[in-house]
């Protein structure tokens, strides 16, 4: 969930050499949560179940916190300093 | 039948005009001081920050569709259906890579949409036309099928007529409300009611995935009476686990619509309205949470299961309609008036994505047909005008599909939406990473894409003694493999336009074939807000009044 003070207004950035950096290596990591959902031998079972959840279900639940850490760290180590 | 209902009409009508009102006093909110100028009705100005891009974008993204279609699939063909749970986790962090430099670009050059970008990138207003006509095309149905969505609400609450005219009468006003607002708030009315629909929505599903597993004895209960029924049916592509023939099915899917959704031109909207590149990267990691919400509403197609549910009729003698399910559950498991806030939260969810869409196709019109072919010297406040109507023509459209057509058909055109807007992907999304492709290899491709696309959908029988577009699993054994398995035919017919798009720059190139020139830099997919080398691009023509910075 986005912080609340980014959304009061923010100082634009004076600097015009400013520039976002895209090639970082921790872009990289992103490729996890696009490729571990994709892998159904993964998932695709019944047991062991929790909370009465199949596998093939909690599992892919499971998955969303894996692209929100992924991303999240990834945000956080690319972002631009100050 | 409908006094039966009465508690659920009331707070559904109450709560639907609640939003209208929002929607028409949203045009001045974080209003600008001229309405007049397409990035001010189109985008918003540009100026969203992190709350209402989540918002926004989540808003857009899952429709009022989503929210009865999913459920019915899992309903009707169990684990095959929870495709949509990977989907939504696969496409943020694409987006997250993607789509800022996207922002980037259409930020320094004033694009307005994925068209204008292929129009400067190659150089080819023909492209520029072929993905702007794909957008539009991909984009209608699948405004019609919010309508469908609020039908499957209104047929629940007993609002229905005999004749065709009054059967959907509640459609037609319910729409040209929309369209109303639409026309005088644009993006900020979508924007400003986007707060109320998923208030509404998180509050009906914490209650929903609490209390019904609690009455229906519990999740192991719901699974295993999903189970029994798959057991019990004899098609072989049900079930509450994957088979081996809807395994590749299931990948290529998640992975097919993850791609294809970015793509669309409504979604977009919402992400090159937001003021700067934070304002994307954080909300990719922060709109997962709807993903959640997701795979917990794709769930209520297990507990309509374990709870009883036999879906309404559909419109053809003998047929039913598995999109009832989610509001005949609501129906029978809740008191009135929480039914009532329910369907509403269906009702309003697919306000928001209605809205979004057709300002997103009105645009595409605007900009890529209207000035680029029929008036070049059109004036920003010329542009905001025909934008502002197209939109309503974009809904008449979409009424019109569900009122004189099957609405069946339209959920078939909206399968169709899915594989062609696929075959923008080398032009718009390749295209921000490289300018290797020819733009007449391009065009080749698309066309390749488009017909392969078709050729299979055609083939691709359906239920209820259907011969053509019953869905988008294409059997292997068409191509002469011999093997049961499927796969989605989108993500087959954009690897063929792929194919094309590689050979044909190779063959162009030798061929030393003329190419257009290239309109951006490598340094223009990094620039941020406050970029002081903006492009001069429609923003200056307006003069006095219009402010050179589109922050704030």
């Amino acid at each position: 969930m986005p912080s609340r003070r980014h959304e009061q207004e923010q100082p634009v950035p004076a600097n015009p050499r400013a520039r976002a950096k895209d090639s970082s290596p921790w872009n990289w990591l992103l490729f996890v949560p696009i490729v571990v959902p994709l892998i159904t031998p993964l998932f695709n079972w019944d047991a062991p179940r929790l909370w009465g959840f199949p596998t093939f279900y909690w599992l892919q639940l499971a998955f969303i916190v894996l692209g929100v850490s992924t991303t999240t760290v990834v945000y956080q180590m690319t972002k631009r300093q100050g | 039948m409908w006094r039966d209902n009465l508690t659920e009409i009331i707070i559904f009508t109450f709560l639907f005009l609640l939003v209208s009102a929002m929607g028409f006093v949203a045009a001045r909110w974080r209003a600008p001081k001229d309405m007049a100028h397409l990035d001010e009705w189109g985008l918003g100005g540009r100026s969203f920050g992190g709350w209402i891009t989540w918002f926004l974008v989540g808003g857009d993204l899952y429709t009022a569709y989503t929210f009865v279609a999913v459920p019915a699939l899992l309903f009707g063909a169990g684990a095959a259906g929870f495709f949509a749970v990977p989907y939504t986790i696969i496409v943020y962090p694409i987006v997250f890579l993607v789509l800022v430099r996207l922002w980037s670009v259409s930020h320094r050059h004033g694009f307005v949409t994925p068209a204008d970008f292929v129009r400067t990138r190659f150089g080819s207003p023909t492209m520029a036309l072929l993905v702007a006509i794909t957008g539009i095309a991909a984009t209608m149905p699948y405004i019609a099928l919010q309508l469908v969505g609020i039908e499957a609400v209104l047929k629940t609450m007993g609002v229905t007529g005999e004749s065709t005219i009054a059967r959907h009468l509640p459609i037609i006003i319910a729409f040209a409300i929309l369209a109303a607002y639409t026309y005088q708030s644009g993006l900020r009315a979508p924007a400003l009611i986007a707060f109320v629909k998923d208030s509404l929505i998180y509050i009906v599903i914490l209650v929903t995935v609490i209390y019904l597993p609690y009455k229906l004895g519990g999740w192991g209960k719901i699974f295993d009476a999903a189970d029994a029924k798959f057991q019990a049916s004899p098609a072989p592509g049900d079930g509450i686990l994957l088979n081996a023939n809807n395994q590749w099915q299931y990948i290529t899917l998640a992975l097919g619509s993850a791609l294809a959704l970015f793509l669309y031109p409504h979604s977009l909207t919402g992400v090159l309205a937001s003021r700067n590149r934070d304002v994307i990267r954080r909300n990719m990691s922060a709109l997962p949470a709807y993903t959640l919400l997701l795979g917990l509403i794709a769930l209520l197609g297990y507990m309509a299961i374990a709870a009883g549910v036999t879906p309404l009729p559909g419109a053809k003698e003998g047929s039913v309609d598995n999109n009832t399910i989610v509001p005949l559950l609501f129906d029978q498991q809740f008191p009135g008036w929480f039914a009532g806030i329910a369907f509403a939260a269906i009702g309003i969810g697919a306000l928001v994505p209605a809205a979004i869409m057709s300002i997103a196709a009105a645009n595409l019109f605007t900009r890529n047909i209207y000035k680029e072919y029929l008036r070049r010297d059109a004036s920003p406040a010329q542009e905001a005008n025909v934008s502002k109507i197209a939109s309503l023509v974009v809904k008449v459209g979409a009424v019109g599909c569900i009122v004189f057509l099957d609405p069946q058909f339209s959920i078939d055109l909206q399968l169709i939406g899915g594989v062609i807007i696929l075959q923008t992907l080398p032009a718009v999304a390749l295209g921000l990473y490289t300018r290797w492709f020819h733009r007449g290899a391009l065009i080749a491709g698309w066309i390749a894409g488009m017909g392969l696309g078709m050729w299979m959908l055609y083939q691709i029988p359906g239920a209820n003694g259907r011969q053509h577009f019953g869905g988008s699993a294409f059997s292997l054994g068409e191509f002469g493999f011999d093997t049961t398995r499927t796969v989605y035919v989108g993500f087959v017919a954009v690897l063929v336009n792929l194919l094309v798009a590689v050979l044909g720059t190779l063959i162009l190139r030798a061929a030393k074939v003329t190419d257009g020139t290239d309109g951006t830099t490598a340094d223009d997919y990094h620039a941020d807000a406050g970029d002081p080398r903006l492009v001069p691009a429609a923003r200056t023509e307006t003069g006095a009044g219009a402010a050179p910075e589109p922050v704030a």
